[in-house]
């Protein structure tokens, strides 16, 4: 036997940021509460950019590492990148200090007691939260291991690495703790729930194919014959687990809660890198290990891309709460990057990737101005409370209208492009009942945005209505580097869609 | 499905194997009831009052129990990695190093943070 | 992109073979026709409080800049061969995505540069007639920030090659409007016509969004280049259906029939603005639009007679609403939907009329806008009031004003040798030869039109003294007037002058749009007479009416005929009983739950869907344990679909 090796230079993207993790957890330990933050903070944007460089610099690689459980190519690369990026931009919202008066948005100590004594002590001490740096670290490093994972025990370790600290976060929140509790404990037991699936399929899937490396499970599919229903049960089982953290339809019911319950920059944290990590896993466990029963998973995913699409989209209309309706239009896109996903080629993988860049920088921006419009209550999210607001915050509101553009689809952003993209891919892989089903949604769907974009410019202000918070250059810069992605993605998307195109092959 | 009759038959087993203990005690054992027969069992020692439903377990206890876990899943890998150490070489090495390292952080946490001062 | 491919296609389009070519020289700088008003949009929007003193200079040196290009342009265009006239200008490839590519590049031809010195030429002097009008407005340069952006959505509009281009500049136009007539946003009014116009043109948009996704299913490309060579080919159940799409789309941006409402509340807005945007560039994007989509018309017979029966509908509806209106923006704003009717009508008659529509479009430009502006001179004078019946005698008190408007109103009625007499006579012509009863819908229009623009003219400059006690009319400032006068001379030298000079604009046009002599059913002698006895007769009538008798201050209740053109021919009720009652009662009956919808603007189909959401919405009860329930049941869907699929 010969001593495994790993390769510590493909991983380093991992490595620094894991890193990154428990150094945090040991300043947490050993720093003084005074320049916490500080370090946390420096040291989490440091350790993303670091290891974006280290994505920059391993550009083009193609191996299979860690003893058959990595896989560094180029899908898992770009979504890598895109993670880091995402990630690096919300750690500025995390670090948002100006908005809630001396604090930032979470909880000084999560283990406090909704409305206790401790909790006012900590209030009035301006207690800073900084574990949440680590943890969103840890996440983060998750998330980059999942769409790499090459073996079913490698993506369900990644994926409970991705979770844990997110359940964690979403309980975090400063203001209505109580509702934010609530999200996370629910966010957990279903996550745990659709985990528990996945590893349950999982393990079919090894009793059909006698291995967890999705190279040996392709090999085994035609091979092994009279024990396809354990095959197939399997794969179904571990569609469940994938398709939960997507948000797909009938998988669907933790996001609103959850999106509307945890601190807004989680939200916009979890919105946008989870669905990524999430669909970049599935491409690689559907098109690696699966793809030689595609005819068999197809059906299935047809349904659920339809059924995601439409629910998505027609429970968002009655929304009367803004993270609530981009928590289900978070959904429908999810059911429009389903549409390109069953087609199953290297343009589908790139208007995936393509469009799951897209999607998180419109996401980041769109929560982050939600962060920023208050009343006495913190967050003003009523949607009634946003009447006016063009009136009172052109710029603001104008911002989000761009960002609601974007999410419709219209053309000059890049959710015009995206969807162009994913809904050409779609159509060329045969599936043109979706693609005919997207556009209708489509339009109900822009229907939807535009209607808030009229609420914002055309209504009279709520008398009482919030007002709006300055914050400080850390939200700032998120939100305009979130619009100018969005224009410039919607304007010349041709460098990225290269840069997704050439990605677009997955290592076997 | 060959493959799985012996697993099968071993479920079937076990699952006969409960039934049957439990049936046959209730039918062939002694009924004597009595205060301690019916209290609920806490290693011999007198059981502490508590309200209908169990009752809260105080957080701490969840703080040892998670300590000792660590400890626990440390012995469970430490074992394999002892018996086959030799095939291992460098690369084991340095990775049980690594793991070791990465149990102890959360450790130094907890008592950084006072987790393990009982009151 | 394919040059040859192209070229092949604008030949196909037209029956006379003209060659796209890629641009050079001069050409090549079309692109400063957009940037320049743009670069002045971003100035002046993004520049803050140092630009509050300087900027509407700004804003009209950027279009006057934009303007002296064009000419350049057009000179220069003239040194080419008829024939050898259009010009693509590649910019940038926006995207390629599996085959489906759009490359950002301008197309300059005969039919554009006509657009182009249009909406240049006309915005100047309305963007330094503003300088005047808005000059007490604090808000002053935002303003003109909002009209320059507009003047770079429409020129990108009309440069488009490719119609997902040109659905950019179709949506930034209409942002600029939705801006503009919501421009005074502290009057309620305002608020609710930006509303009103903005839901309105979605409906519109869906048609453009519907035409464009149909051209990517038939021709698998939006460029006009591979559109317009493909259309030989396609099914003509397709080309029925774009061509309709398109319809749909120009009679929301263009304010037909059943479209119509926004246009009357959107003048609202202030006057430069509805001279602009609202008279005599935006709202004939419509007729652009399917001018330029003439390859597909030309094979889509039954799109065709639709857009004739739109354009006739409408034609008379906005006379008809013209004559019962005493505020005279709407009045004029009436007209503005009538006189496009005209344009739409022509364009409808395929190759016989396009050039026609064209040239009435762009004479009608002229005289409008110097109407509009006429009006907002009235106005500024009058301090703010609309009421024509508050008006009267005002000849006096403004002399250039009056002596404008007369000419724009003797353009507009078609008095020979004014502007609006060529255009307007060449579609009755046409209409004529196409069909009797088309030809008398433009005959009757032209009557009712002298009938209201009489009406307008005496009850504003002639008649007696009706002010309010506080007016003090007087004659506006030099800024105000001089582009009166330049607008009131193109009134009157536009029509023969575009008609004749140098081949008219109809052999200018004829390499884009191609030609098609039509024989009319009697001599043309016969027919310039009667649509010149009916234009007398209409402006007899209204003089019987209006200026032998006192005009009353207070309206009185009139016909029934009146009562519904007051009400806009009761435009609301019907959008409200066509599309919005069906919906509420669909809605109704399948949700017991009333809709909660945040705002009333739902209209239609919306509300079904809205029903269904709320009933789905109760899915989500907030109990863990039921979301836990419908994923075990959702994962058992899964892997019994899993399961099934293998089973046959």
């Amino acid at each position: 036997m010969i001593a495994p090796s790993i390769e510590y230079s493909a991983l380093l993207p991992m490595i620094i940021v894991f890193g990154a993790g428990v150094v945090g957890v040991l300043v947490e330990a050993f720093v003084p509460r005074r320049f916490r933050h500080a370090v946390q903070v420096i040291l989490a944007l440091a350790a993303l950019a670091a290891a974006f460089v280290q994505v920059v610099r391993l550009g083009g690689t193609e191996i299979i590492g860690a003893v058959g459980s990595v896989a560094i190519d180029g899908p898992a690369l770009f979504l890598q990148g895109t993670v880091l990026v995402l990630a690096f931009i919300s750690m500025f919202f995390f670090a948002e200090r100006r908005i809630e008066a001396g604090g930032n948005a979470f909880a000084p100590a999560a283990s406090s007691l909704p409305g206790s004594e401790e909790e006012r002590v900590l209030v009035q001490q301006r207690a800073l939260q900084t574990e949440i740096y680590p943890l969103s670290m840890l996440a983060v490093g998750g998330m980059m291991l999942f769409p790499a994972a090459n073996d079913l025990l490698a993506m369900f370790v990644a994926l409970e690495v991705l979770s844990l600290p997110l359940y964690i976060l979403c309980g975090m929140a400063r203001r209505r703790r109580l509702l934010s509790q609530e999200a996370a404990m629910k966010y957990f037991l279903l996550g745990a729930f659709a985990s528990g699936f996945f590893i349950f399929g999982a393990s079919f899937v090894y009793g059909f194919a006698g291995s967890l490396e999705f190279a040996e499970i392709d090999a085994a599919l035609g091979a092994r014959v009279g024990q396809e229903g354990l095959l197939l049960a399997g794969v179904g089982m571990m569609a469940v687990g994938l398709l939960f953290k997507i948000g797909a339809v009938p998988f669907h019911a933790w996001t609103p809660d959850v999106y509307q319950g945890a601190p807004t920059q989680v939200t916009a944290f979890m919105a946008a890198c989870t669905k990524l990590a999430a669909f970049g896993a599935m491409m690689r466990l559907f098109y690696v290990g699966l793809g030689g029963i595609r005819t068999d998973w197809q059906p299935m995913l047809w349904a659920v891309a339809i059924a995601t699409m439409v629910v998505g989209i027609v429970v968002a209309l009655s929304q009367t709460d803004i993270k609530r309706m981009l928590a289900y239009s978070s959904i429908a896109h999810g059911g429009f990057i389903l549409t390109a996903f069953v087609a199953v080629d290297e343009l589908a993988i790139a208007a995936i990737l393509f469009y799951l860049a897209a999607y998180g920088f419109v996401t980041l921006g769109a929560f982050a101005v939600v962060t920023l419009v208050r009343d006495a209550g913190g967050e003003a999210t009523h949607l009634s409370k946003w009447a006016g607001l063009g009136r009172r915050s052109p710029l603001l509101a104008a911002t989000f209208g761009l960002f609601l553009l974007a999410l419709a689809g219209i053309p000059l952003t890049s959710g015009f492009v995206g969807k162009l993209t994913v809904f050409t891919a779609a159509f060329q892989g045969g599936a043109m009942p979706l693609v005919i089903v997207g556009v209708l949604v489509s339009a109900v769907a822009a229907f939807f945005y535009v209607r808030v974009i009229v609420l914002m410019f055309f209504s009279d202000p709520a008398p009482e209505g919030p007002t709006v918070a300055v914050p400080s250059v850390w939200t700032t810069a998120g939100i305009a580097v979130g619009a100018v992605a969005t224009i410039v993605l919607g304007v010349l998307p041709g460098p990225l869609l290269d840069l997704a195109e050439q990605a677009a092959l997955f290592i076997r | 499905m060959d493959l799985y009759a012996p697993m099968i038959g071993l479920i079937i087993l076990g699952a006969v194997f409960a039934v049957f203990s439990v049936v046959v005690s209730t039918v062939i054992g002694p009924k004597r009831y009595n205060r301690a027969r019916l209290d609920s069992y806490e290693c011999g020692i007198e059981p502490t009052p508590q309200p209908v439903g169990g009752g809260r377990i105080p957080i701490k206890y969840y703080l040892t129990a998670m300590t000792f876990i660590i400890f626990d899943i440390e012995i469970i890998f430490l074992y394999p990695w002892a018996v086959r150490f030799d095939h291992l070489g460098v690369f084991g090495f340095v990775a049980m190093v690594t793991f070791l390292f990465l149990i102890t952080v959360p450790f130094v946490y907890e008592w950084r943070r006072g987790g393990l001062e009982w009151d | 992109m394919n040059t040859t491919l192209l070229t092949q296609s604008v030949a196909a389009q037209t029956e006379t073979h003209q060659a796209v070519r890629e641009a050079s020289g001069l050409f090549s700088g079309t692109w400063l026709l957009i940037a320049l008003p743009l670069l002045g949009a971003a100035l002046l929007l993004l520049g803050g409080r140092r630009l509050d003193r300087t900027g509407h200079l700004v804003g009209c040196a950027t279009v006057i800049a934009s303007f002296v290009v064009a000419a350049v342009l057009f000179v220069a265009m003239l040194g080419e061969g008829s024939g050898e006239r259009a010009f693509l200008i590649p910019l940038w490839e926006w995207f390629n995505a599996g085959g489906y590519e759009v490359e950002i590049s301008l197309l300059l031809d005969q039919l554009s540069m006509a657009f182009v010195l249009l909406i240049t030429g006309v915005g100047s002097l309305i963007h330094v007639y503003s300088i005047g009008y808005m000059e007490h407005d604090e808000r002053r340069r935002r303003f003109f920030g909002y009209l320059n952006l507009f003047v770079a959505a429409m020129l990108l509009l009309v440069l488009a090659s490719d119609f997902l281009v040109l659905f950019i500049g179709w949506e930034g136009v209409g942002l600029a409007s939705y801006l503009l007539i919501g421009f005074w946003q502290h009057k309620p009014s305002a608020a609710v016509a930006a509303k009103k116009a903005f839901v309105v043109n979605r409906v519109g948009d869906m048609g453009m969004v519907l035409a464009v996704a149909s051209m990517l299913v038939v021709f698998g490309s939006s460029s006009y280049a591979v559109v317009f060579a493909g259309t030989e080919n396609a099914p003509v159940g397709w080309l029925n259906a774009i061509g309709l799409f398109l319809l749909l789309a120009a009679c929301g941006k263009s304010a037909q029939f059943p479209l119509q409402s926004w246009l009357l509340d959107a003048m609202e807005g202030p006057t430069p603005v509805s001279a602009l945007i609202h008279a005599a560039t935006m709202v004939t994007a419509g007729v652009y639009l399917i001018v330029r989509s003439a390859a597909i018309f030309d094979l889509a017979p039954e799109a065709r007679t639709a857009v004739v029966v739109v354009g006739a509908v409408t034609l008379l509806m906005g006379a008809i609403i013209g004559c019962a209106k005493d505020d005279i923006k709407k009045a004029l704003a009436g007209s503005t939907m009538s006189q496009i009717g005209y344009m739409m009508l022509a364009a409808g008659l395929g190759p016989a009329g396009y050039a026609f529509a064209i040239f009435h479009l762009i004479t009608h430009g002229f005289f409008k806008a110097n109407l509009f502006l006429g009006a907002g001179s009235v106005m500024h004078g009058m301090n703010d009031e609309v009421d024509m019946r508050r008006f009267g005698a005002l000849r006096a008190a403004m002399p250039v004003t009056f002596a404008t408007f007369a000419i724009g109103y003797l353009a507009i009625i078609g008095i020979p040798p004014f502007a609006g007499f060529f255009s307007k006579d060449q579609i009755i012509e046409a209409a004529f030869a196409e069909g009797l009863v088309v030809g008398l819908c433009a005959l009757l229009g032209a009557g009712i039109t002298a009938f209201y623009m009489t009406r307008v003219m005496l009850m504003t400059f002639l008649g007696s003294k009706r002010w309010a006690e506080e007016a003090h009319p007087h004659e506006s400032p030099r800024v105000m007037t001089w582009p009166l006068i330049a607008l009131g001379a193109l009134s009157v030298v536009g029509g023969a002058g575009l008609l004749y000079l140098g081949g008219g604009i109809v052999d200018w046009l004829e390499p884009v749009t191609g030609e098609e002599h039509h024989d009319l059913p009697v001599p043309l002698a016969v027919l310039m007479t009667s649509t010149l006895i009916t234009v007398l007769a209409g402006a007899a009538v209204a003089w019987l009416l209006y200026g032998r008798r006192p005009v009353p201050e207070v309206a009185p209740r009139g016909n029934p005929l009146t009562v519904a053109a007051r009400r806009d021919l009761y435009g609301d009720a019907v959008n409200e009983g066509l599309f919005m009652r069906p919906g509420q009662y669909l809605t109704r009956s399948l949700v017991y739950a009333e809709s909660r919808g945040v705002d009333g603007t739902i209209v239609g189909a919306a509300k079904a869907v809205g029903g269904l959401s709320t009933r789905w919405r109760r899915w989500q009860t907030g109990f863990v344990r039921s979301y836990a329930l419908t994923m075990l049941a959702g994962a058992g869907l899964v892997v019994i679909a899993m399961l099934l699929v293998r089973l046959p």
